[in-house]
């Protein structure tokens, strides 16, 4: 079986809601559209108060290359423009949609009919991409980076390979597994879409061994695709890492930065990015709603959503039996990785790939104490890092020493602070020396630019 | 015998050879070190905080021995050392100092737990760095103090600490050099540097919060909601400017009147290290922040027995 090479760790699954099917989630009354929905530069809002919005329509046109366009889940009235509290636990510019009814734009084809690739044979790359670009599409596995521009290769690299990424290794989420169960023939079309617009001829999937239903079905339905291997990978956290997943899958190392998986000519999408693409080409559907997963031991019923973009959290915890008395923390993606929310009015985003409801005991760090030098954390580190010598680097604010270490190769998996048995909040410091030292070397190269 | 003979007068030799190489190497690749940046040295405080810009007191010293030879001091000063020690430096270089206003820092926040609620409970490492890359901290305000103390580390003079009931970091200036070290670590630029003033008197917008009023007065009930009415009250001096939705005070405009603190309707505005006055300042100013009143009268108290 399959897996990466280096570290890694094994957190306790509590995958919940494996066997609760997608349903839809209700209409909000009010939906937010955050003009940060994705890495790179905002959106740029093109809709002002008292314009009628239906579902479709664009709200924010893309800020620049590195950008994506934010369209309207909804249909409705723009109430206004103005800052709203977002995932990121800041205030953010927004656009507050007053929903009434649901109108859709005439250009999105909502049937559930399955179009082949072999029903469209006018599709080449260039228009792949450019219906991608158009329909606002970013990473759905969380990271949020523009699909097009991991689409569009740098001049001189060549994509060799595309490896789907539903590995889903996020203790509690299990959108990407539903999503598969139920969408498994959209999602192979939307890897053929991918593969034809990297102009590969290899497609992978990479399913973690806990998903046998998924892997079973996705190899049954693959048959029709020669080109497309289902690869089951044995079960470790960080395996959805994009380096890992390379690593796991095709057995190539991706350098340390500035280097990307393009390098070793992989192109790394998420399962739910498959799906969107799909929506996106086939449908006409731009990224308007995805799977969330809600979830926590204390929920009553934890369920997968199809939910639109824009629902604040805490209707879709509504529609899960409400929020537990005991609740602790509420958590904004999966536990390893999320960001704890600070208020539940935070609408839903793009890249909302769960909401986890930790209860009270569950939700609390343990008590730091001294690192006793055993070295758990040197060893779970899947990017072969030495964390505890990182975070000493940074809290002294030695930050050439933290650059001559690689911190900027770390992925923020956090499997350090997992394993550690002080409970020393290594990931802490090594995302302030690692954003430090990215500004650093930002700097440096923009001085270094002036004086050429 | 011949032995120790023949051992004495090698070693004695390859002594003699060594010496004269040495001797004609440290002539022949001496390094001119001015002998003023060794004295400049000896004057300074050796705190070695950074607060002149330069690494240490001696990187300071020797530039301000470069800096003579264009014949201004005016540049360069040493915050912990104050005018006293600047008029040495300039005495040994054989020039005027030029006459740098002490400074004090000014942490520009007064959103206590009262004025502004801790609506979440921040579990990460107690840095107010790493808070602030979360986002908006414990509280609504995403400008005002966190609280973690990062301004408390870097403080070599112990001027600064963070009160545990209000959680709001606070000055003791009488131990402040004005180095600036706080100003540069706080994440979210809410100290400020300001002159010391006569007698420590000063008037200051404690308030950084860049909102709109109407979200500014949500998050906090001392936030400066950039209404104007200060700047308004000022049109004699124009001491006071309107920045984005906050209000700033320059303080070598300012004629310390006081009457921006009276028409505050926030309470935003401060004034340092003056004596109680009658009933008038506690009529609208007061209640708004009888905190920070009490203060600032024990403070000159201390600097009078110091002096």
């Amino acid at each position: 079986m399959k897996t990466f090479r280096i570290g890694g760790v094994h957190p306790a699954e509590n995958k919940l809601s494996a066997a609760a099917p997608i349903r839809e989630a209700a209409l909000p009354k009010q939906a937010v559209f955050s003009m940060f929905q994705h890495i790179g530069a905002p959106a740029v809002p093109v809709v002002k108060k008292g314009d009628k919005v239906k579902v479709g329509t664009l709200l924010g046109e893309a800020g620049g290359f590195v950008s994506a366009p934010v369209y309207s889940s909804v249909s409705g009235t723009v109430s206004k423009v103005d800052v709203a509290l977002d995932a990121s636990d800041t205030r953010r510019m927004a656009v507050y949609v007053d929903v009434e009814g649901d109108e859709w734009e005439e250009s999105i084809d909502r049937s559930t009919d399955l179009v082949k690739l072999s029903d469209r044979p006018d599709l080449d790359a260039k228009t792949i991409v450019e219906k991608v670009k158009q329909a606002g599409i970013v990473g759905m596995g969380g990271a949020t980076f523009p699909t097009h521009v991991k689409l569009s290769p740098p001049p001189g690299q060549k994509a060799e390979c595309v490896i789907i990424n539903a590995v889903e290794c996020e203790p509690y989420l299990t959108a990407d597994h539903r999503l598969m169960m139920e969408k498994a023939d959209e999602i192979l079309v939307g890897i053929q879409l991918l593969m034809k617009a990297v102009g590969v001829e290899k497609g992978y999937v990479g399913i973690e061994m806990n998903k046998p239903d998924a892997i079973t079905l996705m190899q049954k339905k693959a048959e029709k695709y020669p080109n497309i291997e289902i690869v089951p990978l044995k079960v470790k956290y960080p395996q959805g890492g994009e380096k890992q997943l390379i690593d796991a899958v095709i057995g190539r190392q991706v350098p340390a930065p500035p280097a990307i998986p393009i390098n070793v000519g992989a192109v790394v999408q998420n399962v739910g990015t498959a799906f969107a693409v799909y929506e996106a080409v086939m449908k006409n559907k731009p990224l308007i709603a995805r799977v969330i997963t809600v979830t926590g031991k204390s929920v009553k019923q934890p369920s997968n959503l199809w939910a639109r973009l824009g629902t604040p959290f805490r209707q879709l915890i509504d529609e899960c039996g409400g929020l537990p008395e005991d609740t602790g923390k509420v958590i904004g993606g999966g536990p390893m990785m999320g960001k704890a929310l600070i208020s539940l009015d935070i609408p839903m985003t793009k890249g909302s790939s769960g909401l986890l409801i930790m209860n009270g005991q569950e939700a609390r760090r343990g008590e730091t104490r001294p690192c006793i030098r055993c070295a758990k954390c040197v060893s779970a580190c899947p990017m072969g890092l030495e964390p505890f010598l990182l975070s000493a680097l940074s809290s002294q604010h030695m930050w050439d020493g933290a650059e001559k270490n690689n911190i900027t190769s770390c992925i923020e998996c956090g499997s350090c602070a997992f394993t550690c048995p002080s409970h020393r909040p290594l990931l802490d410091m090594i995302r302030l020396g690692k954003t430090t030292v990215m500004g650093i070397i930002k700097t440096r190269a923009a001085e270094n630019a002036a004086k050429k | 015998m011949s032995v120790i003979l023949i051992a004495v007068i090698v070693l004695g030799l390859v002594g003699l050879i060594s010496a004269v190489v040495l001797f004609v190497a440290s002539k022949k690749f001496a390094v001119y070190e001015d002998p003023r940046i060794k004295q400049v040295g000896e004057v300074l405080p050796q705190a070695n905080c950074g607060g002149c810009g330069y690494p240490g007191c001696s990187g300071f010293a020797a530039a301000c021995v470069k800096a003579s030879e264009s014949g201004s001091l005016s540049d360069l000063n040493c915050a912990p050392g104050g005018q006293k020690v600047m008029e040495q430096v300039a005495a040994i270089l054989g020039l005027q100092a030029s006459a740098a206003a002490p400074k004090v820092a000014v942490v520009r926040c007064q959103g206590t737990c009262d004025a502004r609620p801790h609506g979440v409970e921040f579990d990460g490492a107690h840095s107010c760095r790493i808070q602030n890359m979360t986002g908006m901290g414990e509280t609504q305000c995403l400008y005002g103090c966190l609280g973690e103390g990062d301004c408390e580390h870097a403080c070599l003079f112990g001027a600064i600490r963070v009160n545990p009931v209000t959680r709001i970091a606070e000055v003791d200036e009488s131990k402040c050099t004005g180095c600036g070290a706080c100003a540069k670590t706080c994440p979210r630029g809410i100290i400020e540097l300001r002159p010391q003033g006569p007698k420590g008197r000063k008037v200051v917008v404690l308030c950084n919060n860049k909102d709109k009023g109407a979200l500014a007065t949500k998050e906090c009930k001392v936030s400066c909601i950039g209404c104007g009415k200060c700047v308004k009250t000022c049109e004699k001096f124009e001491a006071i400017t309107l920045g984005t939705n906050l209000a700033h005070i320059d303080p070598d405009k300012c004629k310390m009147c006081l009457k921006c603190v009276e028409a505050c309707p926030r309470g935003a505005i401060k004034a340092f290290n003056f004596p109680p006055r009658k009933p008038r300042t506690e009529g609208p100013a007061a209640p708004a922040a009888p905190k920070p009143v009490a203060a600032p009268q024990v403070e000159p108290v201390k600097k009078e027995a110091e002096a």
